[in-house]
């Protein structure tokens, strides 16, 4: 395992699975999209978010379920600032599974905080060093609830692959060590109700589990 | 009380006010270029920004908003790269065709806040700054708008020279805001205008999610919004709250 003493920030990639960008169809080219995505389009998971593997991940009251956004992200191990493709991953510490998790919400076009940045929305899972991970872009996700496989995806459907990512967002910001960049969530993310459990799995990385819960009332936390 | 970040001489120093400049907690007394000003909110935490919070800002952007229901505020985050201290460069790049200031009243948490109503929140306020957040409208896309490729760019978001604490500011929902380019005011504004107060943004904040101590709320920005370039300083100031310059650099002093 890798030792990671201080986090930093949690930045997410949005639709960087080819299955994702194909599943919003012609949506893209109408208002208010336009246009499909042209550089990285990131969101930040703040640090009211993180929480860790079999954490209880809370339900908003009026809700029925959350999305579970399984991903891969990237640890910084090393200031990355206009870093080029070939020796991006010389940036990268170790990789580690996120579960990015969002009340489903209608529309990409305004920051999503009230659906994405509730407190525990972001559990963060085993992390490994970079050497155990023979290509970031070759590994298989998938996602159990229940006992049931719902989702299943690869790295090797991203559209912009790791180290491209890498440098396509570190030409207009600089990433330190501790950050931690999650590469995007596959299509299909399954939704959860108040009681229902997942594992997500991401080849040579390991597991993260995670499971909802209803919202305490005021005072009982 | 006004404290101020400073580096100086080799370390880093806490500074308050001096007529002759600043005052270093050991009592050195500089002048105002002798230090490099930090940002004023050590240590940082969430950096939540509001757009469109003013009405004549929202009315000035109209023309380019692809929708304009409003049923809630529109925040949005940024990361630590994004701040930079007082007298600091920010980096217009070569391509960028409107770039502009922000001058915002910065609200910073200094208490853990969860479910607070409005009628409570000035109590979870530690103090207040000025900043300027930039944005290169070429850059806005319609996914998370406005995305971070606009507004977390590394050194775009100015802030300080003073954290002014809170009991210092009787009514901050009545400052004149102004920015000034080389001199020419070109942005007003009063807090009294904000769409949704500060107050009110506490409490919807802490609705959905906890407001720590550090936090900071970057408030909104009147109209008066316009293009500047390499070279040009640019004066964001708040009354009784502090005046944050910064200075517009091209591509070439980044080594691009």
């Amino acid at each position: 395992m890798l030792v990671n003493s201080s986090r930093g920030t949690i930045y997410g990639t949005l639709l960087n699975f080819r299955g994702a960008l194909e599943a919003l169809g012609d949506a893209v080219h109408q208002p208010p999209l336009k246009a499909p995505p042209k550089a990285p389009i990131l969101y930040i998971k703040p640090r009211n978010t993180h929480a860790g593997d079999g954490d209880a991940v809370a339900l908003p009251p009026g809700v029925d379920a959350l999305e579970f956004g399984a991903s891969l992200a990237l640890v910084i191990g090393r200031t990355a600032c206009r870093v080029a493709e070939r020796d991006a991953l010389e940036h990268v510490a170790g990789y580690a599974i996120v579960n990015d998790v969002s009340v489903p919400h209608p529309s990409y076009y305004r920051p999503a905080l009230r659906f994405k940045c509730r407190d525990g929305f972001c559990p963060i899972g085993p992390t490994v060093p970079r050497n155990a991970v023979e290509d970031p872009d070759a590994l298989a996700i998938e996602v159990e609830v229940d006992g049931k496989i719902v989702q299943r995806d690869h790295t090797s459907t991203l559209i912009r692959p790791v180290a491209k990512l890498l440098a396509d967002v570190t030409e207009f910001m600089t990433l330190a060590p501790g950050d931690l960049l999650m590469v995007g969530v596959p299509a299909g993310a399954p939704r959860l109700r108040a009681g229902q459990r997942a594992t997500i799995r991401i080849e040579q990385l390991g597991e993260l589990r995670n499971h909802v819960v209803h919202e305490l009332a005021e005072g009982l936390s | 009380m006004k404290r101020a970040r400073v580096a100086y001489a080799g370390a880093v120093h806490d500074a308050t006010p001096h007529e002759d400049g600043l005052q270093l907690a050991d009592g050195r007394v500089l002048a105002e270029d002798a230090v490099v000003w930090l940002p004023p909110v050590e240590p940082l935490g969430t950096i939540l920004a509001l757009g469109l919070n003013y009405a004549d800002h929202a009315k000035e952007l109209a023309k380019e908003l692809t929708t304009s229901a409003k049923d809630e505020p529109l925040v949005f985050l940024k990361g630590p790269n994004a701040l930079i201290g007082h007298r600091g460069q920010t980096r217009r790049p070569r391509d960028a065709t409107f770039m502009h200031y922000e001058c915002e009243l910065a609200v910073v948490i200094g208490r853990t806040a969860k479910n607070v109503p409005r009628d409570a929140a000035m109590a979870y306020i530690a103090g207040y700054t000025v900043a300027n957040d930039y944005a290169i409208r070429d850059y806005l896309e319609n996914y998370y708008r406005p995305n971070l490729r606009v507004k977390n760019r590394d050194g775009c978001t100015a802030l300080g020279p003073w954290l002014v604490e809170a009991a210092d500011v009787p009514e901050p929902g009545a400052l004149e805001l102004s920015t000034r380019v080389n001199g020419k005011l070109v942005q007003r504004g009063n807090t009294r205008d904000l769409v949704t107060g500060i107050a009110e943004l506490i409490e919807y904040l802490s609705s959905f999610m906890t407001l720590a101590p550090g936090d900071v709320i970057l408030t909104g920005t009147p109209e008066g919004v316009v293009d500047v370039q390499p070279g040009d300083e640019v004066v964001c100031e708040i009354e009784g709250i502090g005046r944050l310059v910064n200075t517009i650099a091209g591509d070439e002093t980044f080594g691009r």
